[in-house]
């Protein structure tokens, strides 16, 4: 029984927010790993990017909301985020027209277009204060907790209970869900094979007759899509807060290294990653002990790694260890 | 004189610039954003020798920045007896304890072959190290920071002057940029850019969260100033006349005793802090000027010519037998240690440490739009980037308030459109950045002033 109790714990407190959180990481990762595998250039605009698709979410959820339409149980956002991608998407390739394309075009050096990206991240960010404001934004509703803790210990008969909100659980659904198309059209598509041509060999795709805008158009709708979804999911989960997003770039792009930047593959499990060690590294295991070790040699203390306050300190250090011993991420770098 | 034509221009109109804030909203608020600009010119200057010398992308610039403001609390603060006689013991074997597992991890590395078995005892006695490090420091930590924690609850620092930590903080920022640079400077550059970001959040976070260095978050406030207090200048003689003499023809005309005790007494409040800002001016000015020419002599000599080589073409320099990885560590030390030196003098300035106010945003990227619009790899150029830049970041909300009310001049006041662009001034500020960055890289990539070089 008191093992029981422990791994419910482990389940509670660290699979199963780090399985969300690590789903939010990785679409984000794969957007990252995306834009640097085909345009070639680390976008620092990621986490305002994700912050604008998360606003235009917010403020067509808002509408919904006023004229009385919702989806039951689910959050209402689900039905605002088809529409937020679309206007995301026209964010992007007029960003693209306007501002990347030139610097694409004169065949600039990454380090410039990772630059310019600071430019957008400048501009991006201004725009969502000024639309939204600063502040924290929560715009979840519908049915909160599909288990709670409650009710699990009632039906268990457990010491420990297990909360799960239904966030977690759209989360993870969705990624899995975006992910896999994400995968079957770049495998199996003739349009996802000519993109990862590109990103493989420029020259020789261009020889071969693919059409290098068609794959740059392409990259920033998936790319507009990956990011309003992780957004909003985000956001859902936690709540929504301009600056949050910005910092979470960070991680983000710990998790794209990690999987090894190019790798799609990579970035999805290097989300993960980063989200397991952060929290297995900061968690305090003196509960869990106290479940399965005998009452003698109960801990004292709060068997604690590190305190929660390096939770970011530890992805970042992973990705230090990565790039001194693999610079090509664990799951080997190769293009998309 | 013909060929700096350009650059006096430049600074002219941003002196003009300021002396107009100066007339029209206060000298106060004028000398305050002089000597911003002062402190960010520093940084650019640091910047510019990494990526402009040397085309080594540092985007980590608001750890050493920190670094430098932790210099300066440890150098000015008193030390705190009862906390060094409650922890500093433990503390000490916590420093020596960390310098032997340096040095037996240095010692593995020497002397035995690259294997995993060796990769595997590294990461042992790393992870051991940090576990028996936690063990023995949690008592000390714990009884430094319950001593009097409304007020101290940390070491403290050495008590010297403040001014001392601007030499310190530059070897503190050098320090890191050592370790920085040895890890990561083998990357390509924009994974450089990654690493250097992420490495100085690790450091924010460890100045942030342990106390007993600096207090953490808790902020240490009220450090020893260079320069008199305002409160001492308003009750000594000399000053007083001074302003007097200065104010003669204003107080000439009021006849009334009383009236031009009490217009005196204003003009002095008034010219103390006007005073006190002044003596950081010149502090400042002493700093960037120096800075100024040894950075100006490095860009000129042998050295510089190589920097540049090295970064237009680092495979030819290398078989030109230049040390491209020795080169390159310098220069990153060498960026980052002018950095710290602003860091420290920006602590000095504000007389207070906050951790929490080190964000990427002003600490990083800001200075890089500093450096690409002021011209890099051109110190005249970097340091008028960052007086335009720090100029803009502060009128921005003035200007962006006063275009708001030209375009919707026609709407009431009342209007929720008008209001919530009025409330939202503050954030034009990075719609400027960001819009005067992307033209700047758009139509003039070198700059507002380009690099020049020319061959003496």
């Amino acid at each position: 029984m008191d093992f029981l109790n422990a791994i419910i714990l482990i389940l509670n407190y660290i699979f199963v927010p780090a399985l969300t959180y690590g789903s939010q990481l990785a679409l984000g990762a794969i957007f990252v790993t995306l834009i640097y595998g085909i345009l070639r250039f680390a976008n620092f605009a990621t986490g305002d990017m994700m912050a604008f698709g998360t606003m235009i979410t917010i403020l067509i959820t808002w509408y919904f909301q006023s004229i009385g339409i919702s989806l039951g149980v689910l959050p209402t956002a689900l039905i605002a985020i088809p529409f937020a991608i679309i206007f995301m998407i026209v964010y992007m390739l007029f960003i693209d027209k306007f501002v990347f394309r030139y610097y694409r075009v004169s065949k600039s050096p990454p380090v410039q277009l990772a630059m310019v990206s600071i430019g957008v991240m400048f501009v991006t960010q201004a725009v969502v204060r000024i639309i939204i404001g600063p502040s924290d934004r929560r715009f979840f509703d519908g049915e909160k907790f599909i288990i709670k803790a409650g009710e699990f210990k009632e039906m268990t008969g457990l010491n420990e209970g297990l909360a799960i909100k239904s966030s977690q659980v759209l989360t993870v659904f969705i990624t899995l869900v975006l992910v896999s198309i994400l995968f079957w059209f770049l495998n199996k598509t003739k349009t996802g094979k000519s993109m990862r041509a590109y990103s493989d060999n420029e020259d020789l795709a261009l020889l071969s007759g693919i059409d290098p805008k068609r794959v740059v158009m392409i990259t920033w709708i998936i790319a507009g899509i990956l990011a309003t979804i992780g957004g909003a999911l985000y956001g859902l989960d936690k709540s929504f807060k301009p600056f949050t997003y910005f910092n979470n770039m960070l991680p983000i792009f710990a998790a794209a290294i990690v999987g090894g930047i190019g790798n799609p593959f990579g970035a999805f499990l290097g989300g993960y990653v980063i989200a397991f060690s952060e929290i297995f590294i900061t968690y305090a295991y003196k509960k869990f002990f106290m479940y399965i070790l005998p009452k003698s040699m109960e801990p004292e203390t709060l068997v604690q790694l590190l305190s929660t306050d390096y939770k970011f300190a530890v992805s970042f250090s992973i990705l230090v260890i990565v790039l001194l011993y693999r610079p090509n991420g664990i799951f080997k770098g190769k293009v998309l | 004189m013909r060929k700096n034509l350009n650059i006096i221009l430049a600074y002219a109109i941003m002196m003009g610039l300021i002396i107009l804030v100066g007339i029209f909203q206060s000298w106060n608020v004028a000398l305050s954003i002089f000597n911003m600009c002062l402190i960010s010119a520093v940084m650019t200057m640091g910047a510019n020798v990494q990526w402009g010398y040397a085309g080594l992308i540092n985007f980590g610039l608001m750890g050493y920045a920190a670094l430098g403001g932790l210099a300066a609390v440890l150098i000015s603060v008193d030390p705190v007896q009862e906390a060094w006689s409650a922890g500093g013991f433990n503390i000490l074997m916590c420093l020596w304890l960390i310098i032997a597992i340096v040095f037996l991890i240095r010692f593995i590395l020497k002397n035995f072959e690259k294997t995993k078995i060796r990769t595997y005892v590294i990461a042992g006695i790393i992870i051991a190290g940090i576990v028996i490090i936690r063990i023995t420091s949690e008592s000390g930590i714990e009884a430094i920071e319950a001593v009097n924690p409304a007020t101290t609850g940390f070491l403290g620092g050495l008590g010297l002057p403040i001014v001392f930590s601007w030499i310190v903080g530059a070897f503190f920022a050098a320090g890191l940029a050592f370790i920085v640079g040895k890890v990561a400077l083998g990357l390509r550059a924009d994974y450089l850019a990654i690493a250097t970001l992420l490495i100085s959040e690790i450091v924010i976070a460890i100045i942030k969260h342990e106390d007993w260095l600096a207090r953490g978050v808790k902020n240490v406030i009220g450090l020893d100033r260079p320069v008199p207090y305002e409160v001492n200048l308003q009750e000594t003689e000399w000053f007083i006349n001074l302003v007097a003499k200065f104010n003669s023809g204003k107080l000439e005309l009021i006849f009334n005793i009383a009236d031009k005790q009490a217009a005196l007494n204003q003009l002095v409040i008034e010219g103390s802090s006007v005073f006190v800002k002044l003596c950081y001016s010149g502090l400042f000015l002493i700093v960037v000027i120096a800075l100024l020419i040894v950075t100006q002599k490095a860009l000129y000599s042998p050295w510089g010519r190589m920097m540049r080589a090295i970064r237009d073409n680092e495979e030819a320099a290398n078989a030109m037998g230049k040390n491209v990885v020795k080169q390159h560590l310098l220069i990153f030390i060498l960026g980052s240690a002018i950095v710290g030196i602003a860091g420290a003098m920006l602590v000095t300035q504000d007389g207070l440490f906050t951790p929490g106010s080190y964000r990427p945003m002003r600490y990083t990227f800001l200075i890089w739009v500093m450096v690409i619009v002021g011209g890099s790899g051109n110190n005249f150029g970097a340091i008028l980037g960052g007086f335009a830049v720090w100029f803009l970041w502060i009128e921005a909300a003035p200007i962006s308030l006063f275009l708001i009310n030209l375009f919707t001049v026609n709407l009431p006041e009342t209007h929720e459109l008008k209001v919530h662009l009025t409330e939202s001034v503050p954030y034009f500020r990075y719609l400027m950045m960001g819009m005067g960055l992307l033209l700047i890289m758009r139509y003039r990539p070198k700059g507002i002033l380009p690099e020049k070089i020319e061959i003496k």
